[in-house]
Order: C-alpha cells, then sequence, then structure tokens
C-alpha cells in the first residue's frame, strides 16, 4: 500500500495504456496477487509436468501401495502405488488443457465471434445466432454436457486424425481433451455472446463508429480498431469468472466416467476414488490431496475474477 | 404493468419452440450412442433374426426423423420410453418418485441458501469499510469453490467417520437427520451467490434517499434496516431464483449418489454409468421443461413484486 499524501508526479513517464492500468490496479490487490501466484503455479506444473513430475503418472510399485505422505513421495502413493505427487501434476495438465482449450474455442472464438457478428450485422444474422443461443440456453449444462460426452464421445475418441495428432504432438490422451472442451464450447459460449452482443449493439449507434464509418473504414478496420477494444473488458472478466466454471466441469465429468478417461489422470477420478468411505476410512490422503489442490484453485479462480470485475468494470460494482 | 400480457404470451408461444429444438437435439444425440440397445437388451441370446425382429418391433430400422416423430407422439402420451435397467417399466413411471424425493431436497436447500444467504448478505453490507465484510464474503466465496465432489466426502469424513455425528447415507423424507449433509452440501455453493447479491443491492438501497429520511427521523438503527432497507433490497433476489435452481439440480447428482439419496440426481449418475440413454434424455427434457416455466414465472413474479420493471420489446426465450 502506497503511503497517503506521497503522490508521484513523473512527467517523465510516458501515458500509460488502459491494460498497463489495470495490470497496476489488479497488483495492488494482495488478494489478487495471491490468486494469481497460485494459478500460475498451477499452469506451470501442468505445462510442464513432463518436467516437474518426478514420476510418471502410470510408473506403479505395488510394495509401497497406499502409503501417507513421506519424503520419497511427499503427498503419498494410491492403490497401486503411483506417486500422487505426479498424479496430482499430471491430472492438473489436463485442467490446463481443457481449461486454455476451452476458453480459446469457446469463449474467444464462439462467444466473442458470434456476440460480434449479431451485433454488427444485425438483422437475420442476429435473431438466426441468438435464437440457436435460445436454445443452447435452455439445454441444462450439466446433464446436455454428459450426454454428449458419453454419446458422441466415443465416436470422436476413435477417429484416426485425432490420434494423428496425438501422436505428433506427443500430448496423451488428446482425443479425450477435444471430447471435453468441444462439448464445453458448444454449451459455453451462449452467455458471453449475449452480454457481447449487446454492447457492440449500443457501441454501433455512437458517434466514432458512425465517424470511421463515415470516412470510408472497411468493417473489419470498425470491428478490430472500435468495437474490439470496447469490449475487451468485458471478455476478460466473462472469461476470468467462467474458467473455475469450466475446470470443474471436466473435473465433474470425468468423474462421473464419461469425460477424461483413465490412464490419463484428471483430478474427476482421483475424487471418485478418494471419495468413498473404505478409502476415506483408510486413506483419507488419497481424498485430500487432489481435493485441497481443487478447492485452492476454484477459489483463485473466484478471487481473481473478482478482483478483475473491480479493476476493469468500476462501474458495475 | 404494461406490456406484460403481450410479453407473458410471447414467451408462452416460444417455449414450445424452444422445447421442440432442444428434444429434437437431445434424441438426435441419443441416437449415435455407442453400442446398440437392442443387443445389449438380447444379451447373450443373439441371433441375427431375433435381433431383426426386436429391433423392426422397436422402430429402430425406421429413419431417424421418423423414430423422433414415434418418440413425440408417445411423449405427448405421458411415456418418456422404456428403461434399459429397469426393464419394462416406462421411464415416466421410474422417474416421478425420484423426482418428488429431490423437490423436498432441492425444496430444503433452498431455505438454507436464502436463510443463510440473505442475512450474511444484509450484515456484509452494513459492516462495508471494516474487516467482517471481505471476511464473512471471502468465507461464503470458498464454499462456493469447493466441489460437492469434494465438499460431500469431506462431510463424511468429519461428522460421521470422526464424530459419529450423522449416519452416513440414506433417506427418510425431510424430517431426518440424514437429510443434513445432502442438503448443506447442495446448497453451500449457492449461499455466496445470494449474499453477494443481497450485499449489493443493500448498498445501493442504503445510499437511497428514504433510508436517510428513516434515520432522521430518529428511527431506530433496527426498524431501518429491517423496515426500509431489507425489503427492498430482496426484491432483486427473485431474479437469481433460477440460477440457484441450476446450482442445486448439478450439485444433487453428486451429493445424491455419494449419499444414497433416491432422487433423480443419482438415478441420472446411475444411469450414465449404464448408458440408460432413454432415462438421460428424458430428464434432460424434464430439466429443461422445469427450468422454461420457472424463468417465465420468476420473470412474472418479478413485474408484479415490482412495478417499475416492464418488459416492452427486450428479449425473448
Amino acid at each position: 500500500m502506497a503511503v497517503a499524501g506521497e503522490v508521484e508526479f513523473d512527467s517523465e513517464r510516458p501515458s500509460r495504456g488502459p491494460l498497463a492500468l489495470a495490470t497496476r490496479r489488479l497488483l495492488r490487490k494482495k488478494i489478487a496477487v495471491a490468486a494469481l501466484v497460485f494459478i500460475g503455479a498451477f499452469y506451470f506444473c501442468g505445462l510442464f509436468a513432463p518436467v516437474v513430475a518426478p514420476h510418471s503418472y502410470t510408473a506403479q510399485n505395488l510394495d509401497t501401495v497406499n502409503q501417507g505422505p513421506s519424503l520419497s513421495h511427499p503427498f503419498g502413493t494410491d492403490s497401486l502405488g503411483r506417486d500422487m505427487l505426479s498424479r496430482v501434476i499430471w491430472a492438473s495438465r489436463t485442467t490446463v488443457v481443457v481449461t486454455v482449450a476451452t476458453l480459446l474455442t469457446g469463449g474467444l472464438v464462439l462467444a466473442v465471434g458470434l456476440g460480434l457478428l449479431a451485433g454488427y450485422a444485425g438483422g437475420k444474422v442476429d435473431t438466426a445466432i441468438m435464437r440457436v443461443g435460445d436454445v443452447f440456453f435452455a439445454l441444462p449444462g450439466l446433464p446436455m454436457l454428459i450426454m454428449v460426452n458419453a454419446t458422441l464421445g466415443a465416436r470422436i475418441r476413435g477417429m484416426g486424425w485425432l490420434v494423428a495428432i496425438e501422436k505428433a504432438l506427443r500430448i496423451e490422451g488428446f482425443p479425450d481433451y477435444v471430447v471435453v472442451f468441444g462439448a464445453l464450447s458448444l454449451f459455453a459460449w451462449v452467455g458471453g455472446a449475449r452480454v457481447i452482443r449487446s454492447q457492440v449493439l449500443a457501441l454501433r449507434e455512437t458517434e466514432y463508429v458512425t465517424a470511421a464509418r463515415a470516412m470510408g473504414a472497411s468493417t473489419w478496420r470498425i470491428i478490430s480498431r472500435h468495437l474490439l477494444p470496447n469490449v475487451s473488458n468485458i471478455v476478460i472478466v466473462g472469461l476470468s469468472t467462467s474458467l473455475g466454471a469450466i475446470a470443474g466441469t471436466e473435473i465433474a465429468l470425468s468423474w462421473l466416467g464419461v469425460g477424461v478417461q483413465p490412464p490419463t489422470p484428471s483430478f474427476g477420478p482421483m475424487l471418485f476414488e478418494g471419495g468413498s468411505i473404505r478409502t476415506l476410512q483408510a486413506n483419507p490422503h488419497l481424498l485430500l490431496v487432489p481435493g485441497v489442490i481443487v478447492a485452492g484453485l476454484m477459489f483463485s479462480f473466484n478471487l481473481l475474477g473478482d478482483a478483475l470485475t473491480d479493476v476493469l468494470t468500476p462501474h458495475a460494482r | 404493468m404494461q406490456g406484460l400480457l403481450p410479453y407473458v404470451v410471447r414467451r408462452l408461444l416460444w417455449a414450445p419452440v424452444i422445447l421442440l429444438a432442444v428434444s429434437f437435439i437431445a434424441f438426435t444425440i441419443t441416437r449415435f450412442g455407442p453400442g446398440d440397445p437392442v443387443r445389449v437388451a438380447m444379451g447373450q441370446y443373439s441371433d441375427p433374426a431375433a435381433l431383426e425382429r426386436v429391433r423392426h418391433e422397436e422402430g429402430l430400422d425406421k429413419p431417424l426423423l421418423q423414430q423422433y416423430g414415434i418418440y413425440l407422439k408417445n411423449l405427448a402420451q405421458g411415456h418418456l420410453g422404456e428403461s434399459f435397467t429397469y426393464r419394462n417399466r416406462d421411464v415416466a413411471e421410474v422417474i416421478f418418485p425420484k423426482i418428488w424425493v429431490s423437490a423436498r431436497l432441492g425444496l430444503v436447500a433452498m431455505l438454507i441458501v436464502f436463510a443463510i444467504g440473505v442475512p450474511l448478505g444484509v450484515f456484509a453490507a452494513l459492516k462495508q469499510g471494516t474487516w467482517s465484510d471481505p471476511f464473512s464474503i471471502g468465507i461464503l466465496l470458498f464454499f462456493q469453490s469447493v466441489p460437492v465432489v469434494v465438499s460431500v466426502p469431506l462431510m463424511l469424513l468429519v461428522f460421521v467417520l470422526k464424530l459419529h455425528w450423522l449416519p452416513a447415507a440414506g433417506w427418510g423424507g425431510v424430517f431426518d437427520s440424514r437429510i443434513v449433509m445432502p442438503a448443506l452440501a447442495i446448497s453451500l455453493p449457492g449461499i455466496a451467490v445470494v449474499a453477494r447479491l443481497t450485499r449489493a443491492t443493500t448498498l445501493s438501497v442504503l445510499r437511497e434517499d428514504y433510508v436517510r429520511t428513516a434515520r432522521a427521523k430518529g428511527l431506530r438503527e433496527f426498524t431501518v434496516v429491517t423496515r426500509h432497507v431489507v425489503r427492498n433490497s430482496l426484491l432483486p433476489l427473485v431474479t437469481i431464483i433460477g440460477i440457484s435452481l441450476a446450482t442445486l439440480v448439478e450439485g444433487a447428482f453428486f451429493a445424491e449418489y455419494l449419499l444414497g439419496v433416491p432422487g433423480i440426481g443419482q438415478f441420472a449418475v446411475k444411469s450414465v454409468q449404464g448408458r440408460d440413454y432413454n432415462v438421460i434424455l428424458a430428464l434432460v427434457l424434464i430439466l429443461t421443461t422445469t427450468f422454461i416455466i420457472a424463468n417465465i414465472i420468476i420473470d412474472i413474479a418479478y413485474t408484479i413484486i415490482d412495478p417499475r420493471v416492464r418488459y416492452e420489446r427486450q428479449r425473448l426465450g
């Protein structure tokens, strides 16, 4: 916290863009920084799982089954003697891939793309997009995701080109990821698209857009230079608040057995195994290890989302 | 309440269209499921001629659109299709007693959500600027962050295995100690939503002129808060009943399964595991109908509670 009254006058410094200002305001919030650190560490572990994890997620050692935390296995071992720390790190990779992929496809491409298109094009295009959105919005999220994953999942997993990509990119479980984030994006875009559309509808009538059009600016230029920068704050806030829900849904789907399939590790099956009453009685660490990490991640997402809402849309407070 | 009637009529006319679209999407997806239901039903006995005959009797050899037509016709007569797990019984017969269980559980959970959320929200707003405001909201936000698949096993660990306060699982109606854990588990994530909205609306009401007037009249703070502030800050809560309902349903999937409550949540999870698509399809349709009707009722109720709200030509759906 800066000492009150100690105002800086630094005329040498170039004026800051809105993004830099927002970042600075965000970094002043201690809770937001703590959440960012947790999320950062989690994503680092997930991205660099092959390097970070001390063991493979499939390496079994039946001599050391269901051990509590120890020096050689800080988080203990599971019922097959696999190192829990490594399992958790590899499971976080699943969360990382699914959240990032859903954000890019469902959040950015579908939500922003369709929202902009509906708002800017108007007329029949707008009606068509929003009516389709109404239908998707009415579908109950979780049951529908379960159904899509359970029925179409097997077909998509069997597609040859997906397996080829899996081999080429060396991401184990790539077809699983596609099934999960594909279904998530399909249902996640409506809320965002509606908000962006209504913003664009208002922005379209502003003087500077009219002026740009009068000067002969192309549609692409109006969208990229005038509309996108003005909806970017809402997009960032919306995406950040939905991150927790996306990560949570993947875990829920995998918990139910229709998401990411073994042997690819995910927090869902780990929590399922750890949550049975017999395991709880004998080896509570099998629930506590993934449980605490998942709860911590969700909490961090929520706190960060809150802080970003405060920083980027102050008028909405 | 100008424009209310046309608005309601529009909504009511639009609802069947959405339901039809939803049912078609959901129906089509179930027909893409892995495994042949007839082959599953026949088990070991698989005479090709018999398979063909059953397939013909069930209408599974007809084109998709025709099958959908038959499904709709049966639906109109109250048949939701045969469950694979409960042989020779219609899904409707099995599902409605389970819905009754879940509805009672959901009602209790909803009461908990509002009974804790509203007072805490008002409390946080009145304490704005002190540590108790962010502290109480932070705790609720943490509860919101813990997924049900983590919180239920944790409760089992603490209340059942360690403290022996509660029975582990089962269902005995609303006035039975076995309702405590499932009701708490599915209400905890929603409390934060209600509390934060109450806090936000209370804060804006506190700035109103009539609150200052009430204080200036010399009314006791308690009277000001209960009569002038809370009554007015509760109005917007009506709008999030729908969202809370969705949260409850999603939580019920996991809580009912883990705690042995014979409701639709447990039924849904078991149906997913048994790939009983007719049940999931029926659930999707029932939930969609419920949410659409609930949202229409909420919107209408809102205009009656707060006559300032008008629905001229806003959104449909």
